[in-house]
Formats: structure tokens, sequence, C-alpha cells
């Protein structure tokens, strides 16, 4: 059953990790080199956001709460939200506007190119976010949308490739997403056997030459 | 909140014309503009050091040369900002960690290719005459600090023992005990951690064995209760918590290079020319400051140490 109150909840639950590195900033608690938290808790907190909202469609079908796809545009664009958080730390705390340096950042440095390439993808995510475009691109909508599943991937590299040895938070993250996707893998083939298996063997060869030929 | 008045800002900290009138676009240089009225009042407050009070005891030293007039990071930056790992990879856990690591009795061996070689008692050692030396830390990460350090030269101890000519290389020992160095429980890093040094940056004088800071003994977390610091290097070479050293003849391979052999040379001669293959080291951050500033070759060393590496390229041996 879908709880009352769960949207404005959530909204500002989602937040709380914004509030929170407000607060510790305005109290000086971020530490000796602030700026360094500030990029950290905005990247994780991006990635964070990026894996509930690839969780909402394997846990709508198992629980059969159908309803949780409501909350899934709002994950989405806190993941945005805090993946432009991220990126304007970089450009403006870190980098402090220095776009000859941060466009050699970005072709020379594996782990900063794919992270900006993570971001980019999301931009027209999320601005095709809302119920027209959704509408105007019909069937076209679900296609562009697979490109959250790039941006993840793309996330967890970029995270994997920044640490200098212990790995174990990037893998934990490696980890999560290889459920998500797993699944995601998973209920294709299944759904795929068994149209195989309705079809006759004739046509299903023709289909798949077909999708060779496509 | 402290505001500075004009005169008490250094002229090393203006930014100088040639910077900010090459701004590319005039986007970038209002945008860049708006930001420092901005974030500069803010950052003030952001980095402002919340003190607390480590119970160290006093050293007697004198002053020692090489040291620079640059403002000095706070105490609690160095010992809240702590790349460890024997102890934990998160920078800002070693200082509670460390708290109660033990470090007495210690004793240093110094042997291999030596006419005397020794077991020297850490309070022998501190008996030495110790000095005080305000060097730059530079790390690989692309931070920095300006650490007053208490040492001594690594030539006094090395002088003690005798190193005969066969001698090539030094190499460092940490102490591995899981039990006390939590950290050295998972395997991160081939422990024990070992560092080394061409014989000649051994016994050059601004390589120091440490075994203070602010005039007090070492903090835990800082490499109590002696660490290696040479300053135009990478902070990673700076061994911590040391219990053998021994010359060799052979190039010892250093703990980083091992784990990976691409990123981390034998050299790591802090140099701004040559990047590590994942990030830039063209520019660092200072801790407590803002704007990032340009790396120097050697750190700022080099009238001291360039001749070391005179027709060596350092591209090929980073």
């Amino acid at each position: 059953m879908k709880p009352r109150y769960l949207k404005p909840f959530i909204f500002i639950a989602a937040l709380l990790p914004l509030a929170r590195l407000g607060w510790k900033a305005y109290n000086s608690a971020l530490g000796a080199n602030p700026i360094q938290v500030i990029t950290w808790s905005t990247g994780t907190w991006t990635l964070v956001f990026l894996m509930l909202t690839l969780s909402i469609t394997p846990l709508r079908k198992l629980t059969q709460q159908y309803w949780l796809i409501q909350y899934r545009r709002m994950l989405g664009l806190f993941a945005f939200f805090y993946g432009c958080l991220h990126f304007l730390t970089y450009i403006w705390l870190d980098q402090f506007f220095d776009v000859h340096s941060m466009l050699k950042d970005i072709a020379k440095r594996p782990f900063i190119t794919v992270g900006f390439t993570a971001f980019v993808l999301l931009i027209p995510l999320a601005l095709t976010s809302t119920q027209r475009s959704i509408r105007w691109l019909g069937k076209r909508w679900q296609m562009l949308h697979r490109l959250i599943y790039v941006t993840a991937v793309l996330g967890v590299i970029h995270y994997i490739w920044l640490v200098k040895a212990d790995l174990r938070k990037p893998l934990i993250y490696a980890a999560i997403l290889s459920v998500l996707l797993g699944y995601r893998i998973l209920t294709w083939t299944v759904n795929r056997l068994s149209r195989d298996l309705q079809s006759t063997p004739q046509s299903a060869t023709l289909k798949n030459r077909s999708a060779v030929a496509d | 909140m402290l505001f500075k008045k004009p005169s008490d800002v250094p002229s090393s900290e203006i930014t100088p014309p040639s910077r900010y009138l090459n701004r590319r676009s005039f986007i970038a240089g209002a945008a860049a503009l708006m930001g420092t009225a901005a974030s500069g009042l803010a950052f003030k407050r952001l980095v402002k050091p919340t003190e607390d009070v480590i119970a160290g005891t006093k050293l007697q030293y004198k002053q020692g040369q090489y040291g620079t007039s640059e403002k000095q990071t706070p105490f609690n930056d160095i010992t809240h900002y702590n790349n460890y790992y024997e102890f934990s990879t998160d920078k800002y856990e070693p200082a509670e960690l460390a708290k109660n690591f033990n470090t007495r009795p210690w004793t240093i061996k110094v042997d291999g290719l030596v006419s005397k070689s020794q077991t020297f008692d850490i309070d022998s050692l501190m008996k030495l005459q110790l000095e005080e030396r305000i060097y730059r830390m530079r790390c690989v990460e692309g931070w920095s600090m300006v650490i007053p350090w208490i040492g001594f030269p690594l030539s006094t101890l090395l002088n003690q023992v005798q190193p005969n000519s066969k001698a090539k290389f030094v190499e460092f020992t940490s102490l591995h005990d899981p039990k006390r160095l939590p950290g050295q429980q998972r395997g991160v890093l081939d422990w024990p951690y070992v560092e080394g040094l061409r014989m000649d940056e051994a016994m050059h004088p601004l390589t120091i064995l440490a075994v203070g800071l602010y005039g007090e003994t070492l903090p835990n977390q800082d490499g109590a209760p002696i660490r290696l610091v040479v300053p135009w290097k990478y902070g990673f070479k700076g061994i911590k918590a040391i219990v053998h050293i021994k010359l060799v003849d052979y190039q010892p391979t250093s703990t980083w290079t091992k784990a990976a052999p691409n990123e981390y040379g034998f050299y790591s001669n802090v140099n701004p020319n040559v990047d590590h293959p994942r990030w830039s080291q063209a520019k660092e951050r200072r801790i407590g400051e803002f704007t990032k500033r340009p790396t120097l070759m050697f750190n700022g060393y080099g009238d001291q140490v360039a001749s070391l590496y005179n027709g060596m390229d350092l591209k090929k041996y980073y």
C-alpha cells in the first residue's frame, strides 16, 4: 500500500546529505581539506541516488508494489542534482574556473573523462523527465533513458579509478550495480527465451536473422 | 570571523595580474570574481581549525637551516589529516586509531654494508642535537603542508655505523605488527612498509629523521617515534615508525612501487612536469588555502638537490 505523505518525506530526506554538509561547513567541521570532503560527499550521494533510481524497477516487480514508479523520477532528479553539485565543486572549488586546466584534465585523466561523460549523459535525461517529454518521445523515451545504465557504470568506474589502493568502497558500489543490472539482464533473457519457446523454431531463426540485419 | 586588512596580505598571496587578465572568457572571469567574493569569506570559516591539544613532550632543539618562512600549517591539520595506511586508509581516522599506539620500548637496527652495525634505542637518539626544519610537504595526491619538523640529519646516524664502499642504497622498514597497527590486518599494501633512498640522497643535509613537530615529540599519527622526511620527494617516501635501516647494494623496492610500478617510481621527486598517470601534478592545494598553487620542481628545493640528478631523464626515473 502506498503510504501517505511519502513524497514530501522522500524529498526532505534526499536533501539531508546536503543539509549535513552545509551544517558541517558552517561549523568548520569539514576537516583539513574541506573541498575534498565536499567533492567526495556530493560524488558519493550522486552514486547512491543512481543506485536508488535503478532499484525502483526490480523492487516494484519483486514486491508487486507498482506505485513505487511514482518516485523514480524524483530519485533520478536527485542523482542529477547531486551530480550537478559534484560537477560544480570541481569547476568552482577545485579548479576555480581554470578552463584550460579543466579541458586538459577531461582529455588526459581517464577518471575525470569517465566522470564527465557520466554527468553529461544525465543532462538529456533530466531535460526529458517531464510528463510532456514522456508523451512526446513515446517509445523513444524509454530507449533514451536507458542511458542511466551507462551513467551508473561510468560513475562506478570513475570511483574505482580515483582511489589509490583501498578498493573496498568503490567495489561495494560495483557489487550493488552488478545486482541491479544483473536483474535486468536476467529478466530480459527470461522474457526472450519464453518468447522464443512460444514461437516456432523456423520463425525464431528468421527473427534472429532479421535481428542481425538490423 | 577574521577579516584581513589589506596590509596583512603578503604579496605572495596576491594573484599576479597576468593570471587574472588572461582569463579566457569574460564569463569565466566574472564568475571567478563573484566566486572569490562569496567563497573567500566563506572559506575562512570553512578552514578555521578546531583546536584540540594533544599531550606531547617539549623537546630541546636549535633552529636548523633550509627553513621556509611560509605560513605553517596548523598543528590540528597536521595531526588530523594523515595518510597512514597502517592505521586506516581514511585520512581522518589515524588521529583516533593511533592514540594508544605505544612507542616505548623502541629500537632501530642499522646494519647491512657497514663496518659497525648497531641497534639504537629511540631515547638515545632523542638526545642527539635536534634541530627544527620547517619544510614544505607535497603529497602525491596533490595537497601540501608546511611542517615544522624536529629531527636530525639522517647522515648523522649513518656516519655512526660507517657504511662501506659497497653500500649504494639505504632500505628503510616500518614496524610490522598487525595487532598494534590494525591497517596491517588487511592486504591493502604489501606489509611491512618499505622505502629506499640512493646513498647520496640519504646523506644529503636536507634529509632528516624526524622525532617531533611544533617543538614537541611526534604525535603517533604522524609517524612516531621516528620517521623519514625527504622534502623534495612526495610525502609517501617519508616512511613512518621506522625499526630497521639497512645499507644495501641494490635499489630497494618501495611499497608503493610494488603496489603500482607505473604510478609510483623509486625516485618520486616532486615534479610538476611529470604527471601521475591518473592526475596532474602541475598544481597543489596547500591545506588551508582556497585556490591551488603551482607545484615547484623538487618542491622548491632544486637549488639544493637538482645536481643529484644531473643527466638523468626524470620522465623515465620518476
